[in-house]
């Protein structure tokens, strides 16, 4: 209560006291707060300056205030990062054991391996074969139902595993289509042929003026070793179907040209030393799943 | 010197009456209810809790008896608490703030508490006596009792609370041998404390400073709403019984209002009711009682405080006869929106289906060219079973000519359906490969439909979706 010695003025109209401010002639009640309001209120800045010792909070010209707990959020994440690594080990348990074909047929392990396998994917692979695995030119859509080596959950393990031209890697998948032009081995004509020959092939038109003889000739000759007569292509040789809808450099005239003449080779990294198996495991089984998995 | 002046301690005095036997009534049912229902049992069948009403967090489950609402279903709640303040609304159009008075958990407790302190420390006079003096063993033992009780109270309120978040009398055993998780440990302690605190210590300054509705409730209140009201045409002017005795005799006005201040020591948020209506009335109708047995000694009519409304005083102060008007637009509005929010609620819950699906376009890539030229799209398709048995679940898709269905890693049956086999009351999500055969002709994008069958209930559900082709943009 009041304890000064004027008496508040008491408002007439309600019969409180008020606080003495007055405002165009508005006079302000002094109507309480609770006491335990007030000492809530008074406890939460007393807490405020616990936080200031216990936590980092001042900020001084090139630093700040450390704090007496010595709490970060950096060693914060520190923590919850080995927490979250032993529980997708846990996880991943099981994956050690399995081969692929075993993970493919637990429904259980099936869903963690495509989870984890498309985390792997996008940290590794999308770079190239895009999001999702819908590649682009020169980089094969792994969503496709067309495999330059194979659609397998084997086959698909051996190429993630060794990658594809790695210098150095003995059993990584190779394949050296000879550049015909820049090596002297056909002339520009003929290369021309060849390539009306192939698009002939695929069922595609064909340029008006084309020896189609010449190049169905020189296709026989220089090409069906590997590609097959009828350029069906051979997984084994890593030589691609040339007759179906799908091809990695295209059909165009331009680019089977370019093709033919400067031939391509394309290089994927060896992935066996850089992800360790389990993770590998996961990769073939998502990249299986994406819909082309033979 | 203080910021502000102290605010006055209530001493509720016990009073006796109808509204009183409405409050008790009310309160055992409430209470009642609150601590026994999360031992109601309900059978659901092999794979579910048997707890009728049950928040299962953990697997994202809510049982209400025959309901049982997933995580997605969050709108019943949501229409749930639209119901709730319309029927508030309608509650505070016809009668004032009778939530305030006889419902509100705050009140219950309150109550509770109230008729504890009472027991031990005696009704109105005794405590405010027993305050003012020294402490005594006497004074140290019936408090120290008095907050005994209430602390069992607040610490079995919070006890009831977690019970409904899992299986009661499993919990009740861990709670006991002390094996239970450590949230419900904290969550009592957390109730316990907001249940002594808030009914034990802060009580009415509960509803008048922390509660929003006595200032919403005034805002939606109108002169013809029932509520507590002092009776002022009847009342005034206020003299003594002997008074007014001698003044009738001579055929002088004389007010019913003897100024005893048993409606003032009955209140338990400490107002005069006959000040008017005021927002820190909650209209438990104490007051009413407290002045009837006043009226019934002094032999004079009951209901000088009485439900009424302020159109009634105004209308007999000009001798005119008091009105009625429940029916009123705004209590009708509320009336029908009550009706047509619980109508949709419960049309919805009828008609809610045992499965559902979804589907999801996959963006990357739109679409897929195979080697024989037919074209692919897929989709990842979500499944769910919301009854206690495994079901198989048939795709099919229409919508283009020769479009065919596969489904990741389960094989087709003969008529190149896929079944996927969905566990008892949860969901599956397949990667879904939708095809359509080289030469039909295709828009960049066209509208398919995706089906699921129960093969043995019959049950069907189809979402549709897009099929992408050559020519889309992502």
């Amino acid at each position: 209560m009041d304890q000064r010695h004027d008496a508040p003025e008491i408002d007439p109209v309600t019969g409180h006291a008020t606080t003495g401010h007055e405002w165009d002639g508005i006079r302000e009640l002094n109507t309480p707060l609770p006491r335990w309001w007030l000492g809530i209120f008074y406890a939460t800045i007393i807490w405020s300056f616990g936080y200031w010792i216990v936590y980092p909070a001042w900020p001084l010209l090139t630093d700040a205030t450390r704090g007496v707990i010595g709490y970060a959020t950096r060693s914060d994440i520190t923590v919850q990062m080995n927490e979250l690594k032993a529980q997708r080990a846990a996880l991943a348990a099981g994956m050690t054991e399995a081969t692929p074909a075993q993970i493919k047929a637990d429904p259980k392990l099936f869903q963690i391996a495509t989870a984890q396998g498309k985390a792997a994917f996008g940290d590794n692979c999308a770079a190239c074969h895009g999001v999702g695995g819908a590649g682009a030119k020169g980089y094969p859509n792994l969503n496709d139902d067309d495999w330059l080596w194979g659609g397998s959950l084997d086959t698909i393990m051996q190429t993630l595993r060794h990658g594809i031209r790695v210098a150095g890697n003995d059993d990584t998948r190779v394949s050296q289509m000879p550049a015909f032009g820049r090596d002297g081995l056909l002339k520009r004509g003929e290369i021309n042929a060849v390539a009306n020959h192939v698009r002939e092939l695929a069922g595609l038109p064909t340029e008006p003026k084309a020896d189609l003889a010449l190049g169905r000739k020189l296709f026989a000759d220089n090409c069906a070793a590997c590609h097959g007569p009828a350029g069906k292509g051979n997984q084994e040789l890593g030589a691609p179907n040339l007759t179906d809808a799908i091809s990695l450099y295209g059909m165009d005239m331009a680019s089977l040209t370019e093709t033919i003449g400067n031939s391509r080779n394309g290089v994927m990294p060896a992935w066996g030393g850089r992800l360790d198996e389990t993770t590998l495991k996961a990769l073939t089984v998502y990249v299986h799943s994406l819909g082309g998995g033979q | 010197m203080p910021l502000f002046a102290a605010s006055r301690k209530v001493y509720p005095q016990s009073v006796s009456g109808p509204f009183r036997r409405a409050k008790w009534l009310i309160l055992f049912l409430c209470l009642g209810i609150y601590y026994l229902l999360p031992f109601l049992r309900w059978d659901r069948g092999p794979h579910l809790p048997d707890q009728a009403v049950l928040a299962d967090i953990a697997n994202g489950r809510f049982y209400f008896f025959f309901i049982e609402i997933w995580p997605q279903e969050v709108y019943y709640f949501t229409g749930l608490l639209i119901l709730a303040s319309f029927v508030l609304f309608l509650m505070n159009a016809v009668a004032g703030r009778v939530w305030c008075g006889y419902l509100c958990p705050q009140t219950v407790w309150t109550d509770l508490f109230l008729a504890v302190e009472r027991f031990f420390e005696g009704d109105r006079r005794e405590r405010m006596r027993r305050d003012e003096a020294p402490w005594s063993a006497d004074k140290l033992w019936r408090k120290s009792a008095k907050h005994a009780v209430w602390l069992v109270i607040a610490w079995w309120t919070g006890g009831a609370w977690v019970l409904y978040f899992a299986d009661a009398p499993t919990l009740v055993r861990e709670l006991a041998t002390f094996t239970a998780p450590i949230s419900a440990y904290v969550w009592i302690a957390i109730l316990t404390f907001t249940t002594y605190s808030l009914a034990g210590i802060m009580r009415e300054q509960v509803c008048k400073f922390m509660c929003p509705w006595p200032r919403i409730q005034a805002a939606l209140t109108d002169d013809e709403a029932l509520n507590v009201t002092y009776r002022y045409d009847r009342g005034e002017p206020r003299v003594s019984v002997k008074q007014a005795q001698k003044l009738r005799a001579q055929g002088a006005p004389a007010g019913d209002c003897i100024d005893c201040h048993q409606c003032v020591a009955v209140c338990p948020t400490g107002i005069d009711i006959r000040d008017g209506a005021q927002v820190d009335c909650i209209q438990c109708g104490l007051c009413i009682d407290a002045c009837d047995t006043v009226m019934a000694r002094i032999g004079r009519p009951t209901r000088l405080i009485a439900y009424d409304t302020e159109t009634n005083v105004k209308r007999r102060m000009a001798g005119k006869p008091a009105i009625y008007r429940p029916l009123r637009v705004r209590t009708l509005i509320y009336a029908a929106l009550i009706v047509v929010v619980g109508g949709a609620m419960l049309w919805q819950l009828a008609t809610r289906r045992t499965a559902d699906i979804s589907v999801l376009h996959e963006r990357a890539p739109l679409f897929v060219t195979l080697s024989d030229g037919s074209i692919r799209n897929a989709y990842a398709v979500r499944l769910l079973n919301k009854r206690p048995q495994v079901r198989p679940f048939a795709l099919t898709v229409a919508g283009l000519p020769g479009i065919r269905i596969d489904a990741v890693g389960i094989a087709p049956t003969a008529d190149l359906r896929p079944v996927v086999t969905v566990d008892p009351d949860s969901s599956r999500e397949v990667r879904v490969l939708v095809t359509v055969p080289a030469g039909v002709p295709l828009e960049a994008s066209q509208a398919i439909t995706i089906t699921a069958s129960d093969l043995f209930a019959g049950e069907t559900v189809r979402a549709t979706d897009h099929f992408m082709a050559p020519g889309a943009k992502p």
